[in-house]
Parts: C-alpha cells; structure tokens; sequence
C-alpha cells in the first residue's frame, strides 16, 4: 500500500483580496523548526510593496468609512473563519515555531480569542479615545478617533500567528488598511490568515500581505510617501534607526516596540489601537 | 460750520448730505470719523535691558551669544537675551533630571495641582503686563494678545492643574506615570500660548521641562519663567533656554531628555523626528498646515466672511491652522469675493499696541521677505492680486492682507504655506470636488466648512483629513479641546484628556 | 401682490427714499409664493458669529476730537421719545423744547433729529416744533402690538400724517410674520406706505418696526429687514421700545447689513433705527462704529440712522460737556425734561 502522495500548496502574496505571485517571479525556501523544507513562499520586491500599498489606499475610503458595527461584524466573521482553520493553524504554528501540539493549540486559540477580542471594540474605541468637549463658549465641540490610514505592519519575526494577528487586528479595527510583511522565516501562517481574510467579508486590499525580506522592504514601505504608519515590530534591530529615519520623511506615526517581542499571549491594553488614531476636533457653534 | 436750522427742513427731508454737516463742533477734517490711537503704554511691560535664562529656580546668564530681540512694529531693540551653550543645555536638562526624580515625579498629583493653578492665577493678574510684552516682541495686536494669548494661556493652567491628581481617570490606567524630562520647542507666532500649551500638560503629568522660546520671541516665556518663581515651584522644575535653532538641537539631542515635543515648521519637524529616531524619546509635533476653508451657496455669507477674515487674518496669518486655501462654491464666488474685499478693506493695520488695530507687525524682516517672495510668486504665476488699500507704517515690518483670487491647486501659493496674511481663493462645483480640492495636500492640521446645511457639516467633517475641523466658525481654541494635526501637520495632540497621552508613559 | 408704490420723489440712485425695483426683485414680490421663496434664499446669519463680530467692535475707542463729533451726530439722530400713557400736551411741549434746544448752555449743540409720539400728540408737537427743523414722528398702525383691523391701521396712519407728521414709525404685524403670512405683511406695508401720501407737501417718512424682541432669530430679522424694504419701507427699525429686548447690536449688524446690501442691489439709501435700551453715549458710539463699518461712512447721518431714545440724550450732553470742560458732568447740570 503506497501512501497517497499529499497536494502542496502554493504560497503566494495577498494583495488587494487576490493572491499574485511575485512579479519578480523570485521565490525563497521556507523551512520548519528544525530545518526541514515546507515550501517556497513569494519573495516580494519593492514592486510588490508598491502596489501592495495601492490596494491598501484604495480599500481605505470604503474601510475607514463603514460603520464600526458593520466593521466589528466582518471582523468577529473573520474569527469564525479561523476557528475553522483551526487544525490547520495548530500545524503551522506547531511548523514554524516548533511549539508541541497541545502549546501550538493554545497560541492558536489565543490568537482567535484575541482577534474576537479586537472585533468587538471596533464600536467602543469612539467612545473610549473620543469626548464631548466643554469648551468655554457657545460651542458644541467633540472629537472623535479617526483611522490614520494606511499602516505598514512589519509582522512580529517570532510570533508568527499570535503575533501577527495582534498587530494586525487593532489596525484594521479601527478602520486602517495595511500592509503586512509576514515574518520571513515563519511566514506560513500569514498566508493562511490571508485565506482566511479573501473567504471573508473583509473587502479586498483591507489587509495585503507580502513574504520575503523583511529588511528589503521595509526601507521601501517607511519611505513610501502615500505610507502613513509604520509598526515597526519585526523590524530587524540594525534597521530600525534607518527606518524611523527614512518614516520622518513624510512625518509618519512610528510604532516603537522593544527589539525583543513581547509575551503575546498577556492580555494586551489600547496602545495598539491608539497607536493608528487620528483624534478629529469638530467645533460648531450653538445659536438659534 | 453752523448748525441753522432751515426752516421747513426736517432731517429727513433732504438727500443724505455730507455727514460731517451734521456736526457743530468743526468736525476734524473731510472725514471726521476716525478711530483713536489708543495704544497701551509700554511701560506697563515692564521692558527690562537683559533678560537671562532661567536654570534650576536662577535666572543666570547663558554661555552663548547674546541676542537682541527686536520689535517688528518699530524695528527697535527691547532687550538684550541672554542664551544658553551647550554647557547650559547640559545644566538645565540635569537640573529637569534631578527635579523630576527629586521632588516632581514623586510629588502627589494634588500638590502638583496648586502649583499649577497658582500659575494659572499669577498669569491672570499680570495679564496686562504679559499682553503688552508680547505686543512689543510679537508684533501682534494687543487685542488678540489681551483677549486671546494670555488669558487662553491662563485657561491651559487652570485647565490641566484640575487632571494632575485625576489622571488614573484619563483612560491611561489607573495611575499612568509621567516620562521624565520634557525638551520643549516653540515657535514665535504664540510665544506664551505656546509656552502654556507645552508646560501646563508636562506638569500636571508630573514631568519636568527644559523649554526652549523662538530666538525672536523669547520674552513673554522668560516672564513665564518668573511667574514660576513666584509660585514658588521647585527650582528646576521648570526650564527655559533662550536661543536659536541649535540650542533646541542640543535640547532635542540631549540624552536626558525623555520626551520631546515640538512645534514649529514641518521641516523642523521632520529633522527633529529624524534625530530622535532609535533613541526611544517620546515625541509629539505640531507643524505646518495649508488648511481649506470652504463655504457653500448656503452658507451664512456675512458670518462667513468674518470667519475667512478671522480664519487668515488673526495673527497676521502666521497661524499653523490658518485658514489660508479659500475654497468657495462657483455659485456664490462673485457675491463672497466682493463681500470679502470690502471688508478686508476695513481692517486696519498699524500700530500693533493700538487697541484699535486689526493686523500688526510680520515677526521678522525673514519672514516678510518669505510672504513677500510667495505673494510674488502667485502674481507670476497668473493668479489675480488684490490688496487692502491700507497704508502701511514707515518703520517695522509689515504686509497688507491680500487676496489672491483664480488660484489653481497648481500654484504654490495653494501649496505652500505662507504663514502671513495672504488668502488663496479657489472655486469648486460640488461636494465632492470641494472634499478632493481641501485634502489634496501633505498637511492636515485644520479645516473649515460654511454651510447652513447640517447633515453637510458633519458629512464634510468625516471627510476632512484634519485634526480639527471649524464648522461655521474658526480658530477656536480651548485646553479642553484637542488640538493636532494629520500627516506632515505632525502627530499627537495638545488639550484635552487626549493631549495627556503625550505626556504620560503610555 | 403689486410691485410697491413709487410715490417717493427720491428715487434717484445713491439718495435716501424708495423707488423702482430692479428686476431681481420686482420677480421677488410677484406672489406670495416668490416672497416666501426669496425671503428664504437670503443667506442665513450664524447667532454665534454676529454676536461676536458685534462684541469684537464695540472695543474700537475713537479719538477725542471724533468723540465729541460723535456725539453732536448721535444727537442730531435721536428720535426723542415719550410714549407713554400718561402723556400729556405739557409732558410733549416740554420734550420738543429740548428737542429744539436739548443744551440751553451751549447753543450750538445740534438739535435732535425729531420727536416721537402718539398719533393724538402730533398736532401739539408740530405746533411747537414748526420751522425748526426738527421732525415729527408719530407711531401707528395700533403701537405697539399692532393687534388691529387693518382699516383702524390705517386710520391711524392717515390721521397722524394729516395732523403733520412728518415720519410715521408703523409696527409689523408680527403674528403674521411669525405664522408664516408674509404677503399680509408685505401689503399691510404698502398700505400704510400709501397711507403716508400727502396730497400737498412732502410724504410723511415711512419706518417699519420689526419688533426683533419678538422674531426670536436672526434669520428671522433678516427676512423681515428684507420684507420691509421690498415693501418700501424708508427706515427700518428695531423696537418698539415695549418689548425685551429692544435694541441690540447685534440685531442692528443685521439690520444694516441688510440696508448695505441692499443699496449695493438697488443703488437706494434705507435707513436703520434701533430703539430702546440705548442709554449712555458709550452705547450710542458703538451703535455708530457698527454704523460706520458694517453699512458703511454715508450711513453717519440723520437721513439714514437715528436713535429711538429718551434718556439718551442727557447722557450725550453730559458727555459733551465732560469733553468740552474737562471733568465730569452731573445730571444737574441738564436739564430734565
């Protein structure tokens, strides 16, 4: 009896809701915990970038301007989903970060649990960040949080479901686009979450999804001028200075994280969802 | 002249003469009606020959060059300032450290409070003096440095004295510590304002701060630094470093420092945001702006060409926020620009310590020749140039306020800011084409919208990509309210419980 | 709905009067439907905006030697006033007195502009103030509620006109403006204005009273403003001085925005009149710098401001001999009338 021989699986780019290989045609091997081959990931070019954050821009108008409750539904569905894939996270995570089964189980977990927990703030965040302002004249004036715009999420390296779903869940819940570079060694469960994310209502371009180096294109993405944020957490440490250097450029919001990742599975607070928010102060008269 | 009464003459009966006619008393000259100069004295500033800076409680003199700051109404030298070396940079910032670990950052948010509210009172009655002293190094107005500078610099000590024992509400946690040592630049269009809207969150917070004034406007902060003492706050809790760019360098470079918070222009700021990079300091920027300022068919015309003056005109339009892109529908454009000119025509320029004056002085011979080299620009470039028929003083630095109308987005004077009393006007069809025509720019500090509409407001306020959005008003500002900017108009904001983030280890 | 009538002679461009409607208009009050539609195309007025502009120019100080040319023009446009139920033929001979001579000491303080009284005082006041110069106003149209049968109106406007009155202060009918019946007041406008004809001589002088007490908004002032001058009205004015609040200076930004725009349209000179409240000089001066910079220079005279106002003018005196002498003035030392 041979055993049946297994279909692989292509890994390719996400990028505005299709799923393009490269268009410099280049791949790179991605391998296990232990070194094993798993499969040749895209490697993404500044190209790549480029039109990854067009996409991003242009799903941004249609994103930023759902309702929150209309976000917080597409974004709790998305949670559906991974519940669903959940055996296939628990091997990919169990791959890449070589976790042992009943750990791999809980990161994955973890990982849904986190993004229904970002799912559900998607309609409180206005009335948490934003206020009624009692200015001292006939005004009504108040502030509500506004998405940035599109961010530039360099993934957690070592984190590579946990992680990338805590980065990437506050910035689209707040109404953000982004552009995601998966971590480069680990980045399986990135394109899978990208499958997730193209079978769910999360229009097209929401979240695009690059692999490769993540040192060739970050410099790209941090100068981009139509970038307005950079979360920096799987920069690597050589690069960051030059990154926060070259996002000074176009006066980007700069996400600053420690150079080692933290423990993801802590209960995170709102620094990640105000680190994209833009606070909008509308005054207007109050007069018969 | 005689006042005879002509029999059978009531005043109504004949054609409207010469008003002047009217008059017994030999009404002065053809045109009897002018305004007083009613300029405040000088004196009440308290003008003294040096100033020094002021380091851990001492006002002693700095290491560097002196400077002469200079009246831009009159051209003439008030003072002599004193400015800080590198060495000062070192003393004052160790002095803020020592403060902050010492005193400040331990002291409990109630004690914080009263000292920060006795320097919220101490403003108020010194008002006077702080409104003419700011007049004289300014060259704004003293209406607006009376009704708007210090008494809105008083509001943001009253305003964040009340958080700093109320902070574990804010939304930070339950107690969100402050960072440290806050570095502090400012720009000259608003030098105590601007001062206030630094020091009062930095305090209330519990960090200590190293401030450095503009180089032309150091003054009405030195004063500030005085009102310190008064209240008694602990020596080096409070800072202030006179000087030119390189001393806010130093500051900004210097490795004690925790937090960084800047305002000023976008290329400052993005040079700042470079050199700060990978060293961990907290930064905030408050740069430049183009902001668009849009009236609608239906908009209430007369308050809107009050809020169009207002919008480019207060200050003498070196505002960040100024509403300097007028955006008007085609539909109302001939109605608006004649309303507009003729009351721009009014505004009376001059003497900027008359309580009658409208627009003062430019701050610098530097920046005239900026608008000046801008408003040329427009002209060369084809736009139509209007100007108030106002003369203009002999001596000291001064621009008419100008319009430029037929302004295309292609035009610099629609891109660049000018920072000075020259308004674009440019026309638009319909909403969406106003919403494309305001955000197309870097900058994303402000916007206003005139419409009678309100279902309009708040669909042009969701579109606008602006930190603050004025709806049939503008320029207002309020410590409660939060105040920054989108994009290269720089990030984080001033006022209200969000402006406390900026200052808080968060 | 007619066009109104074109009865004034000062119907040339750039003098003071009513006279025909360019074309704009005359489609204007074709109907009442055209009425309304135009009354509510009027750009609105933000309160909070006119209120500060107002408050921001009532800082402006004027120049010595201005003041007191200030003050002698604020007192050549007072309408003084006695319009009380206790009003006598004695209480009004006394008033036009004044009126002629408000400052025995110094003769050449400027006379007031005219007397304002009931319709049965107007013979007693033209008696005592003919060949003057100064003006007799009479309010009608059944002041000041104007809550009559419109054939007692006018009645009461051809009385007072036939008794000499040189200027007729009318009141709207502001339970029609309120209800939305703007062609009734239009007409009742007319009527009066018609009411003001005199065969022999000049027409009586027609100012419409608003009443902005009682409109509640801006917008509303606006159109009323508006309303009035389309019907012809020669002055329009605020108050009748028995409602709160009377005169504001905010209420009169609106007002003489209205009569400036309304000449930039036009090429006609309409007058403004606030009424009631207005007390001191400091008060009067700021009325003027509101004159001089929203309508503009040529408004600075009686033909196209006045001041409904009684104590007014003793605080004008007072402050003109404080300027003439040097220190304060007393109340003693005017007389009281």
């Amino acid at each position: 009896m041979s055993e049946r021989i297994s279909v692989a699986k292509t890994y390719k780019l996400y990028v505005g809701g299709a799923f393009p290989r490269s268009e410099s045609g280049r791949v790179y091997p991605v391998a296990d915990s232990r070194g094993t081959f798993l499969a040749n990931a895209a490697l993404a070019s500044r190209k790549d970038a480029r039109d990854a954050v067009v996409a991003a821009r242009k799903a941004f108008a249609g994103w930023s301007a759902a309702t929150a409750y209309n976000r917080g539904q597409v974004l709790y569905r998305v949670a559906e989903l991974l519940e669903g894939r959940r055996e296939q996270f628990v091997a990919e995570v169990s791959a890449a970060e070589g976790a042992q089964t009943r750990r791999a189980q809980s990161i994955v977990d973890a990982a849904i649990d986190r993004w229904v927990w970002y799912a559900g703030w998607t309609d409180k965040l206005a009335a948490v960040l934003g206020s009624a302002n009692p200015v001292a004249g006939p005004y009504f004036c108040f502030t509500t949080p506004e998405p940035t715009g599109v961010v530039a999420v360099l993934a957690p390296q070592r984190s590579s479901l946990l992680g990338l779903v805590s980065a990437v869940a506050p910035v689209i819940a707040t109404g953000n686009t982004c552009v995601v570079v998966a971590s480069q060694d680990r980045p399986l469960p990135a394109i899978t979450l990208s499958e997730v994310l193209a079978t769910s209502d999360v229009p097209g371009g929401v979240v695009n999804v690059l692999t490769g180096r993540t040192a060739e294109l970050a410099p790209w993405l941090a100068a981009h001028a139509d970038v307005n944020a950079l979360d920096l957490t799987g920069a690597p440490e050589a690069q960051r200075v030059e990154l926060e250097r070259a996002a000074a450029g176009t006066v980007k919001r700069v996400l600053r994280t420690p150079t080692t990742e933290p423990d993801w599975s802590a209960q995170p607070d709102l620094g990640r969802l105000r680190a994209f928010v833009e606070a909008k102060t509308v005054w207007h008269p109050v007069g018969v | 002249m005689t006042n005879a009464p002509d029999a059978n003459d009531s005043a109504l009966a004949s054609p409207a003469g010469s008003a002047g006619s009217t008059g017994a008393t030999g009404a002065p000259g053809s045109s009897p009606w002018e305004y007083a100069p009613a300029p405040e004295s000088r004196d009440i500033a308290g003008l003294k020959p040096n100033y020094w800076m002021l380091v851990d409680g001492q006002f002693v003199e700095g290491t560097g060059e002196p400077l002469k700051t200079v009246n831009p109404a009159t051209e003439e030298v008030l003072a002599e300032v004193s400015t800080a070396g590198p060495a000062d940079v070192d003393k004052a910032v160790k002095a803020a450290r020592r403060a902050y670990e010492r005193v400040w950052g331990r002291m409990p948010g109630a004690e914080r409070a009263k000292y920060i509210f006795r320097i919220a009172r101490l403003i108020q009655e010194r008002a006077r003096e702080l409104a003419v002293l700011e007049t004289l190094d300014n060259g704004k107005p003293i209406r607006e440095s009376r009704d708007v500078d210090v008494p809105t610099a008083a509001a943001h000590f009253f305003y964040h004295a009340g958080w700093a024992d109320k902070l574990g509400y804010a939304g930070y946690g339950p107690d969100p510590r402050p960072l440290g040592v806050a570095g502090q630049v400012i720009p000259w269009n608003f030098p105590l304002l601007m001062a206030a809207w630094k020091i009062a969150p930095a305090l209330a917070c519990g960090n200590t701060v190293v401030l450095k004034p503009a180089e032309t406007t150091p003054l009405t902060a030195l004063v500030l630094g005085e009102i310190c003492q008064q209240a008694d706050l602990p020596p080096g809790v409070v800072n202030i470093l006179p000087g030119a760019g390189d001393v806010g360098a130093e500051l900004v470079n210097h490795p004690g420092v925790n937090k960084v918070a800047f305002t000023g222009s976008t290329e400052v700021g993005k040079l700042i945001q470079r050199s700060v990079a990978g060293t961990g300091k907290k930064l905030t920027l408050e740069l430049g702006g183009k902001a668009a300022n849009i009236v609608f068919d239906d908009a209430p015309l007369d308050q809107a060409v009050e809020g169009i003056v207002n919008g480019i005109f207060f200050n003498q339009g070196h505002v960040c926020c100024a509403g300097s892109r007028l955006l008007v529908q085609e539909s109302v454009a001939e109605e608006l620009l004649d309303k507009l000119h003729r009351r721009v025509a009014t505004l009376r320029l001059g003497d900027p310590l008359d309580k009658n004056t409208d627009i003062g002085a430019i701050n610098s011979a530097e920046q005239l020749a900026k608008i000046t080299e801008l408003a040329a620009s427009g002209e060369a470039e084809g736009a139509r140039r209007w100007s108030s028929p106002c003369a203009l003083p002999d001596k000291g630095f001064f621009f008419a306020p100008t319009v430029f109308s037929d302004v295309h987005q292609a035009m610099r004077i629609a891109r660049e800011e000018i920072f000075g009393p020259v308004l674009s006007v440019l026309t638009f069809r319909t909403p969406d084409e106003a919403v494309a025509k305001a955000n197309n720019t870097p900058y994303g500090l402000s916007a206003g919208v005139w419409t009678d509409k309100g279902s309009r407001i708040l669909w042009l306020a969701q579109r606008m990509r602006a930190g603050v959005v004025w709806a049939n008003t503008f320029n207002r500002f309020d410590p409660s309210a939060p105040f920054g900017g989108y994009q290269e108009s720089g990030f984080g904001r001033e006022g209200g419980r969000t402006g406390l983030e900026a200052y808080l280890d968060v | 709905m007619a066009a109104p009538s074109t009865t004034s002679s000062a119907a040339s461009p750039d003098t003071p009067g009513t006279g025909p409607l360019p074309p704009a208009l005359t489609d204007a009050v074709r109907d009442e439907a055209s009425l309304r539609r135009f009354l509510f195309g009027l750009p609105g007025v933000d309160q909070v905006g006119v209120e500060q502009r107002a408050a921001g120019l009532a800082t402006r100080s004027i120049k010595k030697a201005a003041k007191l040319w200030a003050i002698d023009t604020a007192i050549s446009m007072v309408d003084l006033t006695t319009l009380e139920g206790a009003d006598t033929p004695g209480k009004v001979r006394s008033l036009c007195a004044k009126a002629r001579r408000p400052d025995p000491d110094y003769p050449d303080v400027p006379r007031v502009a005219a007397v304002c009284v009931y319709p049965d005082l107007v013979e007693t006041a033209v008696a005592e103030l003919a060949g003057t110069g100064v003006g007799v106003a009479s309010v009608a149209t059944a002041f000041p509620s104007g809550r009559a049968n419109r054939r007692v109106k006018l009645a009461d406007t051809e009385l007072a006109v036939r008794a000499g009155a040189t200027e007729v202060d009318m009141v709207i009918d502001r339970g029609a403006f309120l209800s939305g019946r703007y062609g009734q007041v239009f007409e009742e406008i007319q009527a009066v204005k018609a009411a003001c004809v005199r065969e022999h001589g000049p027409d009586a002088h027609l100012k419409v009273i608003l009443e902005t007490g009682e409109l509640a908004t801006y917008d509303n002032v606006r159109r009323a403003s508006w309303l009035a001058l389309l019907a012809g009205g020669d002055f329009i004015k605020t108050s009748t001085g028995k409602v709160s609040p009377a005169a504001t200076l905010p209420v009169t930004h609106v007002m003489l925005q209205a009569v400036h725009d309304w000449h930039r349209l036009t090429g006609q000179l309409r007058g403004v009149k606030p009424a009631g409240g207005i007390r001191t000089t400091k008060d009067a001066v700021r009325y003027l710098v509101a004159v001089h910079e929203v309508a503009g220079p040529e408004w600075l005279s009686p033909h196209l401001f006045r001041f409904g106002a009684s104590s007014l003018l003793n605080d004008l005196l007072m402050q003109r001999r404080t300027q003439l002498e040097g220190h304060y003035s007393g109340p003693d030392y005017v007389t009281v009338d």
